[in-house]
């Protein structure tokens, strides 16, 4: 006996709410893709604790599943901030190439052109 | 081995994951933040142990807090940005987005209390060897398998063409300069 099912589905939950804040509130696209992993990870857990409360096996398959399509997600996420900010010299989500940056963040200089 | 004692790991382990995720979605040092997930990904592999997965555990460990969060470490310190280079939210959007976490605490909160009664009861321990877990994987989920490893494929081109393309275009902007 290790502690009712519903106390593994209420960590779940409290740390999917956490990511779930981080997307939704932070305006830095690398801690956009940090709040993606912390909702994955909740998934991971409750698939796991729902394959043991079942009996199943099929929890910790979808879990390991769930890992690779971060590890997808991750990659190209990542690779896409890197081509932002090369464009932008920011990492504010709204700073692109067609609006400019709302007034308040710190944008680096544009590079000066070299000799 | 006395059945409390797990569930007193279980209970440690759920704090530390809980804590060490608060922390680093609040960091505004990005560094930080990328260690403290780390450490809430090592203790969610204790906990996947904990729940009978061992084999799930070590690819948390090996993938997660291995392979994932050293890219996330890389890519921070290669582009290194402004710590405090981040705009606040008006308070329309920060209520709005508290908005849609407060739906989700009231849909979560309805399903807890429509939960069956018998699922207050704890769960017995049981634990899937490594064996029995690549077995079924592979006999039952092949062909997940596979469509997995071509959605790798699939991300390792998309992040090649993405890295040339960043390039590219910053090579174009500086021409005509």
């Amino acid at each position: 006996m290790i502690v009712p099912y519903t106390h593994v589905m209420l960590l779940g939950a409290i740390v999917f709410l956490m990511g779930m804040i981080c997307t939704l509130t932070r305006r830095n696209l690398m801690m956009i893709i940090v709040g993606l992993e912390i909702m994955l990870n909740a998934a991971a857990i409750v698939f796991v604790g729902a394959g043991l409360e079942f009996g199943q096996i099929e929890g910790q398959v979808m879990a390991l599943f769930i890992v690779a399509v971060a590890a997808a997600e991750v990659s190209v996420g990542l690779a896409m901030v890197v081509c932002i900010y090369r464009q932008t010299q920011s990492l504010d989500p709204q700073c692109t190439e067609d609006s400019r940056c709302p007034a308040g963040t710190e944008k680096a200089s544009e590079p000066a052109s070299g000799p | 081995m006395d059945m409390t004692v797990y569930a007193v790991f279980f209970y440690i382990i759920a704090a530390l994951i809980i804590v060490s995720a608060g922390m680093a979605i609040t960091r505004k040092h990005m560094v930080h933040a990328v260690l403290y997930l780390v450490v809430s990904f090592l203790a969610t592999a204790l906990l996947f142990y904990l729940l009978g997965a061992p084999l799930l555990a070590v690819f948390q460990v090996i993938i997660y807090a291995g392979a994932i969060m050293v890219l996330f470490l890389f890519i921070v310190m290669m582009i290194r940005p402004a710590p405090a280079g981040e705009r606040s939210l008006t308070a329309g959007r920060l209520a709005a987005a508290f908005g849609v976490c407060g739906i989700y605490v009231a849909a979560a909160l309805v399903l807890a209390f429509m939960a069956a009664p018998e699922a207050g009861r704890p769960m017995a321990a049981a634990a899937a060897s490594p064996f029995a877990f690549g077995f079924y994987l592979f006999d039952r989920h092949w062909l997940a398998v596979e469509m997995v490893s071509l959605l790798l494929l699939v991300a390792l081109i998309g992040a090649l063409h993405l890295g040339r393309a960043g390039r590219r275009n910053q090579s174009e902007r500086k021409e005509p300069l």
